[in-house]
């Protein structure tokens, strides 16, 4: 693999770092959000947070699926990898998401049939070799990882599966970024998410546009990072208010057709809650009915109790940027990385875990 | 926090293990030699420093690009008996066995001992072997003990760390975690990564030859580099910074963890040690390592007095907290 370390490299970096502090020295210290948990954790992980922290403020929005998806998904998935018979297979950092009493961590030292997969379509591996179990893939993620959900259903019916199943709740990110500009939490541009536009394009995006609000696609490296903040602070200082693609390697103004295409076919929008966020419209998606045969909660049906989540977690305030992790008064005493109490600690890509393992 | 039950985090060389480590073991059995949690015991028997060590191997795939579960488990135990600057002598050799298991890959996996222990002049002098029934265990677990001697009037210790030593590596980090995630992935790589297990014996020989400012080593297995340190850091009561751009990985070792959304620093190798040497004698030792083989050897790091944590100069210039490991390293979603 070629192009880590050229987008790494500080000396391309530093022209426009002092590009960046010029426009603060100007124009003052404005404040801007990623919508994308790579992008919370490159900031951190590549130092530039801690470099540029006197002149730009980069707070970290909704952007990890993993933090947004409410206890009431890890309590059905729980009570599914009790089932006999299921194994759940999932994306990783799933496994240790909290849900009102347990994770499917503890779960599987309890004897759960948890299995974590690189790729949805492991799933259909998994279901063809186990033929007397049931499958159920996770399926959580924003639009950057909907579409292999989308195809593994596809390739599920094309195989005649019956013993594969989906819990589904993937999320989409302009619902999102609609509902927290409507919050007006004071945000002067957006670092909008790479590979969620790779697939949806920059069009989707005219709801900025439409408000005048700067907002810039990024690659995640600490080169595209720089450029990209760069680029917002541009827009902010001329008074423009446009959708901009830095990551132009990766996307298209129009996205990725074959995946929307594929998305489509199989999911359609829903409202959808979001820990933190609460119910936004038409801000997920569900299995269509032409593939219902698929969808775990269609053909067994669950019941869970309604959880609470605990009062004092933050992790909406944080995932709205309108508050810092250490505003929590869980951060660090009681939730940790260990032992976390709200979502945006659990996933390695959450801004509380970020700050956590990160911050100096 | 507690868990009423054994997760798999328990055993990935992080804060987890530590609290098992420190609320069970260490709790009950803790007595001079065992309250030091070194790579091994350094036991004085009749006025002679005898080193001690075990270690036990789990490793699925069996076989993997650079060794095998054999090879694993003789360098493993040369290498911890060699972080206490320990002549390895003498090894112990216990295979728990699954009902099942082809012969073939038996005689290979012994083959493969009886390679690197000739090689490094250790001899298995003990050993036992138990099957179980099929299902009880997963092909093939190896439990090594060894004894090695420390022949030079040689301290090693968290105590002699200080602010200004400098932190030296033998080589490319994450090498051996990556070959093993690409082979259990079946990632079909051009260019995999292959495990870097050797043994280190010999390399620290030299390197205890040429400087007597060796002040502590570490072999950084489980949790990769950043467990380690920070496990110095926490002993030493001081801080060490690392340099990025410093720090050695080969270009396909970096590429499969940014696929896989994992941070190199907490990846196991088994062919690598970390030395916390004397500024004065850094460059020496490096030179030294270097001109044994070692080429992508490196100083990447300093001691430092505040703050008490392992910090990382990244290559954009910023600085962050390198934090201890939590939990397994999971793969994320995106």
């Amino acid at each position: 693999m070629k192009y880590i370390l050229e987008f790494r490299e500080s000396s391309l970096q530093e022209p426009l770092i002092e590009k960046i502090k010029e426009i603060s020295f100007r124009k003052g210290k404005f404040k801007i959000m990623e919508v994308c948990g790579t992008h919370t954790v490159s900031l951190f992980r590549s130092g530039l947070r801690d470099l540029l922290k006197d002149y730009v403020e980069v707070i970290s929005g909704p952007g990890c699926p993993v933090c947004v998806t409410p206890d009431s998904f890890i309590d059905k998935a729980i009570s599914l990898s009790k089932k006999k018979d299921f194994i759940i297979t999932t994306f990783g950092d799933m496994v240790r998401v909290p849900g009102s009493k347990s994770s499917l961590e503890k779960e599987r030292a309890n004897g759960a049939d948890v299995r974590v997969v690189f790729s949805p379509l492991d799933s259909l591996t998994i279901a063809e070799e186990n033929p007397s179990k049931k499958v159920c893939m996770l399926g959580v993620g924003f639009e950057t990882t909907s579409p292999s959900l989308a195809f593994t259903i596809i390739q599920a019916k094309r195989k005649k599966l019956k013993n594969f199943f989906m819990l589904s709740a993937p999320k989409l990110i302009p619902p999102a970024l609609s509902a927290l500009l409507d919050e007006r939490i004071g945000i002067h541009g957006f670092i909008l998410p790479g590979h969620v536009s790779a697939v949806i394009g920059s069009k989707a995006y005219k709801i900025l546009e439409e408000r005048s609000i700067p907002g810039v696609i990024t690659g995640f490296e600490p080169l595209d990072l720089v450029q990209g903040i760069y680029m917002i602070l541009r827009q902010i200082e001329r008074n423009e208010g446009k959708v901009e693609i830095q990551y132009k390697r990766v996307v298209k103004e129009e996205g990725n057709e074959k995946a929307l295409k594929t998305l489509n076919e199989v999911f359609e929008p829903v409202d959808s809650e979001w820990r933190g966020l609460g119910m936004i419209p038409k801000s997920g998606l569900k299995i269509k009915d032409l593939y219902s045969e698929f969808d775990v909660e269609r053909v067994f049906p669950l019941e869970i109790e309604k959880s609470e989540e605990n009062p004092a977690c933050k992790c909406g305030d944080v995932l709205k940027g309108i508050a810092n992790p250490e505003d929590c008064p869980l951060f660090r005493k009681v939730c940790n990385p260990e032992n976390p109490v709200g979502a945006c600690m659990v996933s390695s890509e959450g801004t509380c875990s970020a700050w956590y393992k990160y911050k100096i | 926090m507690r868990e009423d039950k054994i997760l798999l985090s328990h055993g990935s060389g992080g804060g987890q293990m530590l609290e098992l480590i420190n609320g069970l073991i260490i709790k009950n059995l803790s007595n001079q030699y065992l309250k030091e949690m070194m790579d091994s015991a350094v036991l004085k028997i009749n006025g002679k420093k005898i080193a001690f060590t075990t270690d036990s191997y789990v490793i699925n795939p069996i076989f993997f690009r650079g060794g095998d579960i054999g090879k694993l488990a003789v360098c493993g135990t040369i290498n911890d008996l060699s972080a206490v600057g320990a002549k390895p002598l003498y090894i112990s050799l216990s295979l728990i066995l699954e009902e099942g298991f082809e012969r073939e890959s038996l005689e290979r996996i012994v083959e493969s001992i009886k390679k690197v222990s000739e090689e490094e002049g250790v001899l298995v002098v003990t050993g036992d072997t138990k099957v179980v029934e099929k299902g009880k265990g997963d092909k093939i677990f190896i439990n090594t003990s060894g004894i090695g001697i420390v022949e030079k009037d040689l301290e090693l210790s968290y105590s002699r760390i200080e602010k200004g030593d400098k932190v030296l590596i033998n080589g490319g980090i994450a090498e051996h975690g990556t070959s093993i995630l690409n082979e259990r992935l079946n990632l079909k790589l051009s260019n995999p990564p292959v495990s870097d297990c050797k043994p280190l014996w010999k390399i620290v020989n030299e390197v205890l030859k040429v400087s007597d400012k060796i002040k502590f080593m570490r072999d950084p297995t489980r949790g990769g580099i950043a467990s380690t340190l920070n496990e110095i850091v926490s002993k030493s009561r001081l801080g060490i910074e690392l340099y990025e751009k410093k720090i050695p990985i080969k270009e396909n070792v970096l590429g499969l963890c940014e696929l896989l959304g994992l941070d190199p620093l907490y990846i196991a190798n088994e062919g690598k040690m970390l030395f916390i040497v004397g500024k004065e004698d850094a460059e020496k030792v490096l030179e030294k390592l270097r001109e044994i083989g070692e080429k992508d050897a490196e100083i990447i790091g300093d001691v430092i007095e505040e703050p008490k944590r392992v910090l990382l100069k990244t290559s954009s210039g910023g600085r962050r907290i390198v934090d201890i490991l939590s939990g397994e390293p999971l793969p994320r979603i995106c």
